[in-house]
């Protein structure tokens, strides 16, 4: 048993998992998103806010959004964990990483509910 | 034919370099790669490098072959130079430090195999003759119980080049395979446990360089696949 603080969820298995279920996620929004638009071909402004603004829509876009955080967070964590051997670097550079994710979190957050 | 060899004595030589040798195949045989070696090393007897049983049973003759891993005893010298016999270059196995020439230390590849316990673990009071298994029991090994610890698979997995300290490896995982599929052992929940971490199994990206270059054409990511459904099984 590898001991590790900094990975997602404390055990190799959970990482694994959240890793294929926010890409199944990720997945149908992204095939959501360009059905929509092609079977959308005069799409206007008004018609893509009234998609947004719908609560089901903000939901499925949350989901997506916090999918991505994981998603990345595991891979990164993964990248830094491979690449990087000096500890201070790799510990630099998964702060960035969150502080990345984090903002992007709470960014697309207050976009989402300004809709 | 041209033979190009990794040299390195860190006595004496302060980086490691080539070293080319001519070498005349008698009768231009399709001899195998250790018998090049042998001629080699007459030519010049400082060359060092593992051998023993010269059949493919022992393990100990693993080399980087034009650039592939393979036991030196049994790949025939057609093979890397595909038909052309024209030009060998052999290296250690890559990733493990070289003590010399084409010898490495294999400590960490075999801190790897001891870490999973490659032995039967039975809780239970030992039968009177011998613990029996059926046929359908005995046939789960198969494919796992054949590996010989050559380490050419575990030396051309990247996971294992940039964690070798941490990542068990394919070899280490195809035996610990062997083990959590075996009828008579009865720890399986305590070995699983102990592979749970993100490190031990879930850094095999199963990029299947270790099924590639298996010369006992074992399959370590099949393996790999059937622990972590073991896993998926037991925690979800």
């Amino acid at each position: 048993m590898v001991a590790s603080v900094t990975n997602l969820g404390r055990s190799g298995l959970y990482d694994w998992v959240i890793q294929r279920l926010t890409a199944v996620i990720l997945a149908l929004y992204t095939l959501f998103l360009l059905g929509f638009v092609i079977a959308s071909p005069d799409l206007q402004f008004a018609q893509w806010q009234g998609l947004f603004a719908q609560t089901w829509m903000k939901m499925f876009t949350l989901v997506a959004l916090m999918s991505i955080c994981a998603h990345a967070w595991v891979g990164m964590w993964t990248i830094s964990t491979d690449y990087l051997k000096a500890t201070a670097v790799r510990f630099a550079f998964q702060l960035v990483c969150a502080g990345f994710l984090f903002v992007y979190l709470v960014w697309g957050i207050d976009i989402l509910w300004s809709v | 034919m041209l033979v190009s060899v990794y040299r390195y004595n860190p006595e004496k030589d302060e980086a490691p370099y080539m070293q080319d040798y001519e070498i005349t195949v008698p009768g231009n045989k399709d001899v195998m790669v250790l018998d090049i070696l042998h001629m080699v090393k007459e030519q010049d007897p400082t060359l060092a490098f593992r051998r023993s049983c010269r059949e493919g049973v022992c393990g100990s003759d693993g080399v980087s072959i034009n650039g592939k891993n393979g036991l030196a005893c049994i790949t025939p010298i057609s093979e890397p130079t595909k038909g052309k016999m024209d030009k060998l270059v052999l290296r250690p196995l890559p990733g493990l430090p070289v003590i010399r020439d084409l010898v490495i230390d294999m400590s960490l590849f075999y801190k790897q195999y001891e870490k999973i316990k490659p032995y039967l673990m039975n809780d239970k009071p030992a039968p009177a003759i011998e613990r029996l298994q059926t046929p359908e029991e005995r046939a789960k090994l198969d494919g796992l119980y054949e590996c010989i610890l050559c380490a050419c698979c575990s030396t051309a997995c990247p996971s294992f080049w940039w964690n070798p300290d941490k990542f068990v490896g394919p070899s280490g995982l195809l035996q610990a395979y062997r083990f959590l599929a075996d009828s008579r052992d009865t720890s399986t929940a305590d070995r699983l446990a102990e592979l749970s971490d993100p490190f031990s199994v879930f850094r095999c990206r199963g990029i299947m360089n270790c099924v590639n270059v298996c010369p006992k054409g074992l399959n370590p990511t099949r393996a790999i696949g059937h622990i972590r459904n073991m896993l998926l099984n037991q925690q979800v």
